[in-house]
């Protein structure tokens, strides 16, 4: 088997199309740029007698045309490429392209269905419907779903494992037939080897899979600790609010990196320093939904007995589960079940069981990820803590406020369900911005190899692993820093998308 | 105003009281002690042996105890050998305890020993904080008036073809962190196999082999335009679409304003609308973001002074931070909580001087 080119069979003909496509929209692009510099402008509307709008097209308008078209040739190539790689059975007549194309194949369909029915009901799905009548905010709405469903789909996607390694494609470039593997392996390393022989395709597929587990829950606990303090401090002001923001804006100068290589050592895990930390941060989600649903079911016990007590006891034991590794219920039954064998061997494996064991009900995260995860709630929840206080400040000013307190409601019933939901605008725009800048810290922290297992998938990681040798082989670090890139720029866009629309109420 | 002024500085030299005893608190965790004792005593010491090097050096006593000696409020510790021999915090090796000053912490000037650099601490980050100074001062130089320009243009006819293109650069500039742009840069412009180099050798366009250096190392000597730039457009790039974006939502603020409209209805012609009217009331509000972008620029300045090899003040913070040099990591935290402080001091007074309408009673 030989190496793969780019193109494939396609290429022949697509390739010199694309060529004349990019040289089409530079030229023009040059041609426009002059011409405005010279002061010719696009063509303005003339109203004809009978009431209909014409353009006397100029050369501006012509060179405007010519770039448009040049897209659409380029992106139509592009499609091409892909529904070539799709079709065509052999791996040599795909070509690289063309066979990541065909890999990625699941995340074309979700996309495509994903697509057609938000845009079918678009009228009906509020803000999010709105979105599709923004090109900014679809464009970004696309590459930020690509990467979610790349990494839903990691496994069928990739190629190869994330960590198997096959010494003979060491560096190998894009494109290379796997030799000397074991059998059954996927024929090619479509986008070549890094330094220890593994796939980089499948290791940035499995990155996204790193990255949008921990990013969007990370965003998602820093607006839960930021809302929890913002509303009150707003709302009520006094010494709560000006000790809170003291305590913000101290986080808030402090440089992160600095805070980074503070807190994500293993020294400080053994400390038990995140333990601390999280036992903290990850309180004010359960007290934050146990006072949602209480403020405003409160004069239905029957509701508050059956909903709202038993979603917070959940939240609780995962809380205890997760932070502290306790589980009441076998802490009580160990217990109990000892005193009554006392003297006999079950008390001692009920001893032993009570020192190790797993709590039923929570998520098993081990102490560099939980440090990890804890320190970039730690440094957003601030911002948002900020951003919640000043729109709070502004919304409390308003009549509907005003009414709910007449009508005697609790400060908490005004805050959560009477500001909340009135300020969800700013916050979701926000909550999108966020997760890319999430992004962002998290790669950065991989970049310097801070709490994250060294053989781990994770952008970062892989970007500093290929640093070394990049000017020999750029290939290795460069897809998974496309793949950052384009996801923080998809979520911007997406944000930027959102804000417009829901300004235009 | 003067008022204003005593009552943020107040805040500030609380803010940065808390934040170094936070540095201090974190740095003298057990472990990290411990971790201490061994890169610098001995590999294979025992627990009670570690105990004893800590004991010996002072850093059994009390946190706050040793936070204030560090500060130089408390009086430093001192300790007599059983063979003589007289030690502590403000000794110099070989001399006496008579004849050294009681006090030696921040206030009297005395920054510590860095332990990894073997030498004093300010000896060592003077130097360094004048190289990163000079990226910073370059850096600052391409990135704002680069970012005023697009910002300015683009929000100057809101909604247009130009306003489009120049907002979705901007918004890719800052979906761009420093560690993917800076390897970008180095595979198109520095590596002699890809990117545009080889092409540009080949026809005999550049000297060397590579368009730029992709190493700042001998920067740190001499700044060339051939070593220095891939570092410094680097941190601007990321920096700038962040300023762009504020001066641009500024700049279609003021140009939907009513003065504007009398002045286009006055007939007076674009350009002098936008220069002579506009442009002034539009960069009030993006200089405090340029400000404020300095402190955010330091994890920027870690990245690439890591990526490019260049031995500046971020590359000191990872070598201290990675080594738990204790008295390096709160210097340099001390110096970034006041680069911090002080330009939040400095947006504030200039946003107070550069818009008359607001003032501080």
């Amino acid at each position: 088997m030989e190496q793969l080119t780019w193109t494939g069979t396609l290429g022949t003909f697509l390739n010199p199309i694309m060529l004349w496509a990019v040289y089409a929209f530079f030229a023009a692009f040059v041609i426009n740029l002059g011409m405005s510099l010279i002061g010719m402008r696009q063509a303005d509307p003339i109203v004809n007698p009978d009431h209909t709008i014409s353009y006397q097209y100029g050369p501006v308008d012509y060179a405007l045309l010519v770039m448009k078209y040049a897209v659409f040739v380029f992106l139509g190539a592009f499609v091409v490429h892909i529904i070539g790689g799709i079709v065509q059975p052999s791996h040599e007549a795909r070509g690289i392209i063309g066979g990541l194309g065909a890999r990625f194949l699941p995340v074309w369909i979700a996309l495509i269905v994903s697509f057609v029915l938000s845009i079918r009901f678009k009228r009906r799905l509020g803000l999010y419907g709105k979105l599709f009548d923004n090109l900014i905010g679809m464009i970004g709405f696309g590459l930020a779903m690509f990467w979610l469903f790349t990494a839903i789909f990691a496994p069928m996607i990739a190629t190869h494992g994330a960590i198997d390694q096959v010494a003979s494609m060491r560096n190998a470039v894009p494109g290379s037939a796997v030799s000397g593997g074991d059998e059954g392996l996927f024929a090619y390393y479509l986008l070549g080897g890094d330094n220890l022989g593994r796939d980089v395709f499948s290791r940035m597929i499995f990155g996204a899979r790193e990255v949008l587990t921990i990013a969007p829950a990370a965003t998602l606990f820093a607006f839960m600790v930021g809302i929890t303090l913002g509303l009150p401090a707003g709302y009520m002001g006094g010494r709560f609010d000006t000790l809170i923001t003291f305590v913000a804006n101290l986080v808030l100068a402090f440089p992160v990196i600095l805070l980074f290589y503070l807190l994500v050592t293993p020294e400080i895990v053994e400390a038990g320093v995140p333990v601390y930390m999280a036992a903290v941060l990850f309180i004010l989600p359960v007290a934050f939904v146990w006072v949602l649903l209480y403020s405003r079911y409160r004069a239905q016990p029957s509701i508050i007995k059956w909903v709202a007590v038993p979603i917070t006891l959940v939240l609780l034991l995962l809380y205890l589960g997760t932070v502290f590794q306790f589980d009441p219920f076998v802490w009580l039954a160990t217990s109990f079940i000892g005193y009554l064998n006392q003297g006999n061997p079950v008390a001692e494996w009920m001893a032993t069981t009570q020192g190790e064991y797993e709590p039923l009900i929570g998520i098993p995260i081990d102490g560099n990820l939980l440090i990890v995860f804890v320190s970039v709630v730690f440094v957003n929840s601030p911002t948002v803590f900020r951003i919640v206080r000043g729109l709070v400040l502004d919304i409390k000013t308003r009549d509907y406020v005003a009414a709910a307190q007449t009508r005697g409601e609790g400060p908490w019933y005004i805050m959560l369900w009477e500001i909340l939901p009135n300020a969800r605008g700013p916050l979701i725009v926000d909550f999108c911005l966020r997760i890319g800048y999430t992004t962002i810290l998290l790669g950065t922290l991989g970049f310097f190899g801070l709490g994250v297992d060294p053989e781990s998938a994770n952008w970062g990681s892989t970007i500093n692993e290929g640093r070394a040798l990049l000017r020999l082989y750029p290939h290795p670090p460069l897809p998974p820093a496309l793949a950052l890139m384009t996801l923080v720029l998809g979520l911007n866009l997406l944000a930027d998308g959102l804000r417009e629309e829901s300004l235009k109420d | 105003m003067g008022l204003f002024i005593l009552r943020r500085l107040g805040v500030m030299i609380l803010t940065a009281l808390c934040l170094t005893f936070v540095v201090f608190f974190l740095t003298n965790l057990g472990p990290n002690l411990e971790k201490l004792a061994k890169t610098q005593g001995n590999a294979r010491m025992t627990d009670a042996e570690v105990v004893q090097w800590l004991d010996n050096r002072g850093y059994s006593r009390p946190l706050l105890v040793r936070y204030g000696e560090w500060l130089g409020v408390a009086p430093g510790w001192t300790r007599v050998a059983p063979d003589g021999t007289e030690t502590g915090r403000c000794v110099e090796p070989g001399g006496t305890i008579a004849e050294s000053p009681t006090f030696c912490g921040v206030f009297q000037g005395d920054l510590g020993y860095s332990t990894v650099s073997a030498d004093d601490v300010s000896n060592v980050v003077g130097g360094r904080l004048a190289l990163t100074g000079w990226l910073m001062l370059l850096a600052f130089s391409v990135m704002v008036p680069a970012a005023l320009i697009v910002g300015i243009l683009a929000g100057m006819r809101e909604g247009s073809r130009l306003d489009r293109s120049l907002s979705t650069f901007s918004i890719a500039s800052t979906a761009t962190p420093e560690y993917v742009s800076g390897v970008i840069f180095i595979i198109l412009l520095a590596s002699s196999t890809s990117g545009l180099s080889p092409w540009l050798a080949e026809n005999g366009w550049i000297d060397g082999r590579t368009l730029f250096l992709g190493s700042a190392r001998s920067a740190m000597n001499d700044i060339t335009f051939w070593n220095f730039t891939l570092p410094v457009i680097t941190i601007a790039l990321y920096g700038m679409g962040y300023i762009a974006r504020m001066t641009r939502a500024s700049m279609a603020e003021v140009m939907t304003a009513q003065y504007i409209r009398t002045a286009r209805l006055k007939g007076v012609s674009f350009r002098n609308i936008v220069l002579k009217h506009a442009l002034r009331n539009a960069l009030i509000a993006p200089f405090t973001v340029i400000m404020l972008q300095i402190p955010w620029l330091l994890t920027g300045v870690v990245i690439v002074e890591t990526l490019f090899n260049y031995n500046g003040f971020g590359w000191t913070l990872v070598e201290a931070a990675g080594n738990n040099d204790i008295e390096m990591l709160l210097t340099c935290s001390v110096v970034a909580v006041f680069v911090v402080l002080l330009t939040q001091l400095i947006s504030d007074i200039g946003y107070v001087y550069l818009n008359p309408r607001i003032r501080i009673s």
